[in-house]
This record gives C-alpha cells, structure tokens and sequence, in this order.
C-alpha cells in the first residue's frame, strides 16, 4: 500500500526500486511510439515499424503486468458459486407465466395456424433470391471451348507448330481466344517413338511424326483440377503437385497413383492447312473433378 | 464463504472518480450490477491464457483487417501492374492482387499491417486449438459446460473458413489453386454439387462474383458471427464462473482467484498488449505469404510444393493420402474427394460436438462439475485425446509429403505410403503410451504404490438433473 503513490515529500520522479521496471517499460514505450512516428513520417520502414510496434506495445504490456503484479491487491478471493439450474419453484413459475400468455392465442386456434402459415410463406419466398446467386449448372461442367478445327495457342497466343515441341518436352495450350478459360488448360507432350500406347479407338488422336507422336491431355487433374504441372519424362509420368496423383501419359495418361480415379481426358488433335495444331473436336470426357452426374 | 467486501470508502463524495459515477448511475442505474462484475473471481493458470490470447487475436485481426479494407479492391477486373515493385510491371493481374502489391510495396506501413494480419490469423487458429486441447485434456466441456464447448467449436470451424477466404482474397498463383481444391470439392457433394458450386462461385470456376463475394463474407459475415458466439461464450462463462483446478480450499462449490477489478484486469490487458507486440513483431520481421513471389492466378500455371496454411494442412494431408476410391453406378457418381474433404471431416467435427455427450454416456456422470480433472485421473479420455492429437499432427505432416520426399530424397510414393501407415499406427501407440504413462503417474501419486487405476467414474453422487 505504501507504493501506491509517491509519498509526500518525495519528488514523484524518484522511484522506487519496485516502479523502476514498470516505469521502464512505459518510458521504452513511450520512446519507441515517437521513433514509430518518425520512421513512418519519413517514408515507412517494415522491419522498424515491426520493432518498435513490438516495443509500443510490449512496453504497455510489461509495464501493466508489473504493475498489476507489484502494486495491485494480489488474490486470492473467493466467491460462493451456487448450482447452475434454478429451483424447481422458479421453474415451475417461469412455466406458469409463459403459458399464461399463450391461453389467449390458444383460444384462437387458426388465426395461429395462419400466422405461423404467413412466416412460413415469407420463408419460402425468401429462398428464391438465392436462386439468383448463379446460372443454372448446364452442359458448362462437360464441355470446354475447343471445337473441331479450333487452333490450339501458348498462353502468349501464339499458334503452335506440330514440330515445335521436342521429344520429351511439354507445351501448355489452350484454345484460340480463350487463353483465360478456367477449364481449357491443355498439355502437348511429344513422346518418344513407338511409346505411345493409345486407348482404343483413339488411335488416330496424336500427330504422329518421326520423331514421335505429340498427344494432348487436359492439364487439369481429375481428383482437384489443380494443374498437372511437373513432368518425369523418363517414366513419362505426369504429377500433381497439390496431392500428388501421378497419370501414365505413354498410357493414355491413366491414374497410376494418388487420389485420381480417372485418366486425364485427351484432346484429339490434327494440322490444318498452314501446319499448325489444331483441335479435331472437344476433350474425350469432362475436365477436372468429379460430379455426380458427370457420366449422363 | 465470500471474503468480505471492501468497505465502501474508496471514492471520496467530491472526486472526479464519484463525480462521474453519479452522473452515469443517475442516469443507468448500474452501480450495483457494475460493482459485482467487477468483485467476479477469476481464478489463474497459466493454460486458462489460451483462451484469452484467442480473443485477443481476434481483437488484433479486426484492427489490422479494417486498416486493410481501406486499401484493398475485391476486383477481378484485369488491370497491367504499374507500381514499385519492378520485377512484375507491366505483367496483366486483377484490381485484387495489384491492390495487394500496393498494400505491400507502396502503402506506408501497408507490408507490416497485411503481415500482422496473417499472423494474427495463425496465432488465433493455434491458441483456439490449444484451448480446445486444454478443455478436452481437463474434462471442462462437462455438465454445464456442453453449449459452450459447441459454441467454442463452431467458432473454430467459421475461423478455418474465414481464415481460408482471406488468404483466397489475394488472387495470387498459390490461393488460385487453394479456391479450385475448395471449388471442387463442393462440386463433389453428391446431387447438390453442381447447384451448390453455381451457387457459391456465381458459375463455373473462377466464377465471375467470387471475390466480391469472399470479401463480404470474410470482412463482415463471418466476422459478426464469431463476435455474437464470442459474447454468447463470454457470457456463459460469466454465468458457471470459469472452472478451477483442484487445490487446497478450491471446492465445487466456490471460485478462488482474483478479482476482476482491478488485478485481473490488469493482467488481462498486459496480455492483449503483449499479444499485439508479438504479432506485430512477427509481422515486421518475420516475412509470411509473398505473394509478388508467387504472381498472379493463372489457370494453367501451378507451383511446386503448395501448401495451405497450417490449419488447413490437416484436411490436405487426407486429401493426399487418401487412396483412390469412388463410387460409380448407372453413370453417377460419388467421387473421391465427398469422401475424404467432406464424409471424413463432416464425422470428425460430428465426433467433436458430440464429445461431451458421449462422455456422459459411458461415465453416467451427470453431475455438475466445475474442478477440472488432472488428465492423469481419466486415462481413457487422456489418450483418446491424445490419440487425435497424434492423428492431427500426421494428417498435417502429409501435407507437406512433397516437400519432405524432396528434403530427404525419398520417392513420393514411400513417403505416402509411410504416412498412410503412420496415420493408423501413430495415433494407437500414443494411446497406448498415454494409459501407460497415466497410470505410472498416479502410482506416483499414491506414493509408488501401485494401486486400481482410477477410471472416470465420478467420485461424488450424482446430483439429481435439473
């Protein structure tokens, strides 16, 4: 109690040596909040003003603990906590009460069987709006830009030439004029000679050349649609980088570990007249993710 | 029994201090409502703080997120990018991200702000999950406590959610590709998912509305929800007094700690500050989330090695070493991801709302309990807390299963199948080791005598419910 103030006749900057720390840490404090206004006067400066917040606000923190800790009534005090739930009297009251001012509407039977009909109604209605929130899901999940005879482009739009890409190497397209579709993302992957191991039917879907067949797949993986970007291509192994789903890409890009269950769909590709890569229709299946009717 | 209250004689009739009081009570009433709030007993420990420094976070979040909000511009227009940071002029991104550069690079204090933001959000997400670990470990979420522990976890669920749209908000490559796992795995849920995602995005992916739509939920919807859970909590608390560990004169009955005014305030302030210095240290000093590293979203570009942030790592490491399942028929489906992002995770937090309850089923312990246990005395829910915990910290190590394939030259294969493995194994030795490990500790307690453990069966007759 006697360090509660200064004590008469004591000049009230003389401390105490218990003040001494919590007067330092607000005098930092102090200090630390004019060098903050300095520093964000002149321009600003990330690492100093992180600093001196730090000191700002620790030297109140510190200084406050201290204080509380030296000069305020230590515990402990003790409170009587009585049971949580209320007596059965109280209870049996509050019913009483409550059921007392529902006897009227009870006398009125439809009035409340049309009032709690008006909310629910107004309930109803306030569902549509939500309807408002986006467009009816249509083909849009299922189909993507390419059309048949649609040029395939870097993400610079340039067109591509079929002996652009190397054996082994990879090439990111999409359709011309569509360089920001979401689904659209394609991957050229020229394998080598004799590798390519086509599905069925699909036989006449890679440009083939001496120097080996360039496919197309969708870049998108079938487990989260993140981009299949890092390519082994010694195993010819495709792999996702988000959850690490690997597709077989000599074999039709199929599933070869992690959590995909489908092959990458594979884009039918041609040349038009001038050499460049064209598309010979849309992806042989839905791009990206899974949906429950994304077989109908 | 009370201590006897102080004697009424501190405010002198004519001090500044009364001379308020009286103006305010005249007109309020509320000096005697005010005067017991202020003789409340809060009792201290070191792990009661970790509810609090969430608070406190969350306080430092709604501070350095409204400073933020005056200089960010939730627009997917594309703009070319002309500011100070040279090495991206003159590339194409949205209003969105270029306002985060100018945040970032030209804003005065802007960088310290939009770090300590994002720290912020980290430190609230680890203190809300050690709190909860302190509840669990202690048996707090008991009789009367059960709405508190569902509002406690609701509040931790919306902070994932918001902590996930605010760094979504940025558009930048890395939560470009967090938007389109979140997307997808929406669009999984059987019937529902292709409505749901039209729905939410406005459309397919991207969604032309997204931003807009993000910013207003996390700037201001899920913001005030959490501040009315927060209130609801608080004020229950108020109303059971907070529990205290068993000690000499600490009975059911009574509270022991320090007052509200002005000791435990104090300290409860120092706490806020030093909270705030840490942060604000941190988002000086410690660089989080350079997203002028990472660029703007494109659809096809990817970067290696992303990862969410921590409190989202758990969910992504299901995702990555989850195997391939899904159920087709007829030409429906129900693809992998509903299983793993929202069956899985769905029946975890359904375990975690109902953890009280079903406590309360095997023990048949209905009565009141306001002495926490010493987590010792309750092997079983020791290691089954225990056992999660474990199971937590595997999911999350997968999530980085790249990155430690890459650092110790495994193939990515082996390090799946080893946190596959590890996430089973892991959890069931540290149960086993826990029960162990309790019991040793008890027989310690009852001075190296080996005695019948002490299970959870409650000591005192249960009191009649109310």
């Amino acid at each position: 109690m006697a360090d509660r103030g200064p004590l008469p006749g004591r000049r009230s900057w003389s401390l105490s040596r218990r003040e001494r720390m919590p007067a330092l840490a607000f005098g930092a404090s102090i200090l630390a909040s004019i060098g903050l206004a300095i520093v964000y006067w002149q321009g600003g400066q990330t690492q100093a003003e992180g600093v001196l917040l730090a000191i700002v606000l620790g030297g109140i923190g510190v200084g406050l603990a201290g204080v509380a800790q030296r000069f305020l009534p230590p515990g402990p005090d003790e409170e009587p906590r009585p049971p949580v739930p209320s007596t059965e009297e109280e209870v049996a009251a509050f019913v009483a009460d409550f059921e007392h001012g529902g006897e009227g509407l009870a006398r009125r039977g439809f009035l409340v069987k049309l009032m709690v009909g008006a909310v629910g109604a107004l309930g109803l209605a306030a569902l549509f709006p939500i309807r408002s929130l986006g467009p009816r899901p249509g083909r849009g999940l299922k189909e993507t830009p390419y059309r048949p005879g649609i040029r395939v482009v870097t993400e610079d739009g340039e067109p591509v030439r079929a002996d652009q890409v190397a054996v082994d190497g990879v090439l990111t397209v999409f359709p011309e004029g569509h360089t920001e579709a979401a689904d659209s993302p394609t991957l050229l992957i020229r394998l080598a000679p004799g590798r390519n191991n086509p599905r069925e039917g699909r036989s006449g879907w890679a440009i083939s050349a001496p120097n080996g067949d360039l496919v197309a797949y969708s870049k998108l993986c079938t487990h989260m649609a993140c981009p299949v970007g890092l390519y082994q291509a010694a195993e010819g192994l495709l792999l996702c980088p988000c959850h690490q789903s690997t597709f077989d890409v000599p074999n039709h890009a199929r599933p070869v570990f992690g959590p995909a269950t489908r092959s990458l769909p594979q884009l039918p590709l041609g040349v038009d007249g001038d050499g460049y890569v064209i598309a010979e229709g849309d992806f042989s299946d839905p791009v990206g993710p899974g949906f429950w009717d994304r077989g109908r | 029994m009370a201590t006897p209250a102080r004697e009424p004689t501190g405010i002198p009739p004519r001090s500044l201090t009364g001379r308020l009081l009286r103006w305010a009570d005249k007109r309020l009433g509320a000096a005697k409502l005010v005067r017991t709030a202020l003789d409340k007993v809060f009792p201290d420990h070191w792990s009661f703080l970790l509810g609090e420094i969430a608070l406190y976070s969350f306080v430092i979040l709604i501070g350095t997120g409204v400073f933020l909000t005056f200089f960010f511009e939730p627009s997917a227009d594309v703009v070319v990018y002309d500011g100070s940071h040279g090495p991206l002029r003159g590339v194409e991104m949205s209003q969105a991200f270029r306002s985060v550069l100018d945040i970032s690079f030209d804003v005065r204090a802007g960088l310290v702000m939009r770090q300590a933001h994002h720290w912020a959000a980290l430190l609230f997400l680890a203190s809300i999950t050690a709190h909860l670990f302190r509840v669990w470990f202690t048996g707090a979420y008991r009789r009367p406590r059960e709405l508190n522990w569902i509002i406690g976890l609701t509040m931790m669920l919306l902070s994932i959610v918001n902590g996930f749209f605010g760094y979504s908000l940025l558009d930048d490559q890395l939560s470009g590709s967090g938007l389109r796992i979140a997307y997808s795995v929406v669009l999984s849920i059987p019937l529902a998912g292709t409505w749901l995602v039209s729905l939410v995005f406005g459309g397919e992916f991207p969604g032309p509305d997204l931003l807009t739509r993000f910013y207003v939920l996390h700037i201001l919807i899920v913001p005030a929800l959490i501040a009315v859970l927060v209130t609801l909590h608080l004020a229950i608390l108020l109303r059971h007094k907070h529990t205290q560990y068993p000690g000499p004169g600490r009975r059911e009955d009574n509270v022991v700690g320090e007052r509200l005014w002005p000791t435990y305030m104090a300290k409860a302030v120092a706490v806020l500050f030093v909270t705030a210095a840490v942060v604000f240290l941190l988002g000086g000093v410690a660089q989080i989330n350079p997203v002028w590293t990472f660029g703007p979203f494109r659809p096809g570009d990817v970067s290696s090695a992303s990862q969410p942030d921590w409190y989202m790592g758990w969910l992504d490491g299901i995702l990555r070493i989850a195997p391939a399942w899904e159920l087709r028929a007829f030409g429906f489906e129900i693809p992998n991801p509903f299983f793993f992002a929202v069956l899985l995770p769905g029946l975890i937090f359904g375990a975690l709302f109902l953890a009280p309850f079903i406590e309360e089923r095997f023990t048949k312990d209905r009565a009141e309990h306001h002495l926490l246990d010493r987590p010792r005395d309750h092997p079983r829910r020791t290691a089954i807390a225990v056992a999660s915990l474990a199971f937590y910290l595997v999911l999350l190590g997968a999530a980085s299963g790249d990155v430690i394939s890459l650092r110790f030259g495994l193939s990515v294969n082996t390090v799946i199948w080893l946190f596959r493995i590890a996430c089973f194994a892991v959890p069931a030795a540290a149960a086993w080791i826990t029960v162990k490990l309790c019991r040793e500790l008890q027989a310690r307690d009852a001075g190296g005598r080996i005695v019948p453990a002490v299970e959870e069966m409650p000591k005192e007759p249960a009191t009649p419910a109310g």
